[in-house]
């Protein structure tokens, strides 16, 4: 059967435009808002791109570190595709999309040193800080990784320790201490239509990709993940082209934060 | 034992401040998000659309469909634990009760309304913003409604009957009973009763005549909301 919605974007886009008309490097606007949930989370963000809005939000725990990294705390990301926030995401148990964009988020930030895993051990052996990572789409309107991804920066760049009295987490109660982020990984997803190449996309561009590649990179332009999607493959030539682009388009990312 | 000068230093019938906005989500037939204080709710709704399984249809009727769901970090302590628990369930049905009595669902036959309402940071007093944010989000869609429906929880604390409880309020250590009541102001039909605490006859009372009082301002609010929207669009 003849796809219609694939044979108009392909057709709009060898023109040189998107439905929204914009180019096929540029961002729609991007809105970074810190401390939404203060009473609640010990850390949290909000980040619009476009009507796409995704909330993150930041939990400490204590617990025993892994027996073969005693010294060391670590991060949980945990996402979540709420019914809330688009007509096709549905109640129950994680979607196999949940998974990969939590994957995705905490392949970034894990890869990328964004925490100083060391500086979350308080006894070693016994006690370290876990960092729980919830991410929501609260509207999808396209591109959920790279909102996730830099919303959860932003989440960890507004969190702060939790007062501790008597080895337990007195929750409600902040210090001023921050957490130890060395570096902040920003992602950036290039889909592949045809022989396009374009940032930011759209539901609609989502479902007609060919191929993604979501490029986690750090401030000098390194990549830290990742994260290869859609049915079709890439050359070594597009794979060079995504990554120009998302190093370029990370440094865009990063000023708003 | 009294309780005379409230934590926050409110009135004892006063509610917290209270911001109501229509449209937060766009992808969504109608949305609402409804802050009380520090409690911040996020009503979307989708439908009337097709119910499946089918079995599941009334060919007499649509059916009103609510989630109320906690986000991971909006609770008071430790993380909440993603997914359904006994107690969303619980909410879940009741708004449904709480929201039916002002929709007529006959002129839907064989759909479903779906309401979620998500909570981003909570300070008591959860379900009765999720019923709220959903009967806005609820009359954002369009749906035809006889009324809107206001929430409010009111609460016994020591012998002091008090507006729109707080969580320091409700773990009040001298014994408290929290009432989260719902209502058609317009008819005074109350559509949602719950407590948890011991009261007499006459407190009650107190607490529904103090709760429709809350519950008008409520709903001055909500009405105000769905006007704005209007007036900012071009």
């Amino acid at each position: 059967m003849i796809d219609i919605t694939k044979q108009h974007i392909l057709t709009t886009l060898s023109k040189g435009s998107r439905e929204d008309e914009r180019a096929f490097t540029a961002y729609r606007p991007i809105t970074v808002e810190y401390g939404i949930s203060p009473k609640s989370a010990e850390g949290s963000a909000r980040v619009t791109i476009g009507k796409t809005e995704v909330v993150v939000g930041i939990k400490l725990e204590i617990a025993s570190p892994f027996p073969d990294r005693p010294d060391e705390g670590t991060i949980i990301v945990n996402a979540e595709l709420l019914p809330l926030s688009n007509p096709e995401f549905e109640s129950g148990p994680p979607s196999v999309e949940a998974i990969e964009l939590s994957r995705v988020v905490d392949r970034a930030i894990r890869e990328g040193k964004a925490l100083d895993f060391k500086k979350l051990s308080i006894t070693p052996g016994e006690k370290a800080w876990i960092v729980l990572i919830d991410i929501y789409p609260i509207n999808d309107d396209g591109n959920l990784f790279d909102a996730a991804a830099l919303g959860s920066i932003a989440a960890l760049k507004n969190a702060k320790f939790p007062k501790v009295e008597d080895d337990k987490i007195s929750y409600g109660h902040l210090t001023n201490q921050s957490l130890p982020l060395e570096q902040l990984p920003i992602s950036c997803t290039v889909l592949k239509i045809g022989d396009s190449f374009l940032v930011d996309p759209l539901n609609s561009e989502e479902g007609q990709m060919d191929a993604r590649l979501t490029i986690g990179c750090l401030e000098d332009g390194n990549i830290c993940a990742l994260q290869k999607g859609g049915n079709a493959g890439l050359t070594i030539q597009d794979v060079e082209k995504m990554v120009e682009i998302a190093q370029e388009k990370t440094q865009e990312l990063r000023r708003h934060l | 034992m009294t309780y005379t000068k409230r934590f926050d230093g409110r009135q004892l019938d006063e509610l917290r401040p209270i911001e109501a906005r229509v449209g937060v989500v766009p992808r969504a037939t109608g949305s609402a998000l409804f802050k009380i204080g520090k409690t911040h709710a996020i009503a979307a709704v989708y439908g009337p659309r097709e119910l499946y399984p089918q079995f599941l249809q009334d060919h007499q009727r649509g059916v009103l469909r609510c989630n109320y769901n906690m986000l991971a970090f909006s609770g008071a302590g430790e993380r909440v634990r993603p997914g359904p628990s006994r107690r969303s369930k619980e909410i879940s049905m009741v708004m449904e009760k709480a929201l039916f009595p002002v929709l007529d669902m006959r002129a839907f036959p064989s759909t479903v309304i779906d309401v979620f309402v998500e909570l981003i940071q909570t300070d008591a007093g959860t379900r009765c913003a999720a019923i709220t944010a959903a009967s806005l989000a609820l009359a954002d869609a369009g749906i035809p409604m006889k009324d809107l429906i206001s929430s409010v929880a009111v609460g016994r604390i020591g012998n002091a009957i008090v507006l729109d409880v707080t969580k320091e309020e409700e773990d009040y250590e001298e014994g408290m009973a929290d009432i989260p009541i719902a209502m058609s102001t317009r008819t005074g039909e109350i559509t949602l009763l719950q407590d948890d605490g011991l009261l007499t006859k006459e407190e009650l009372i107190n607490a529904l005549g103090l709760a429709k009082k809350g519950c008008e301002d409520i709903k001055r609010v909500q009405i105000q909301a769905l006007k704005n929207k209007y007036k900012e669009e071009p």
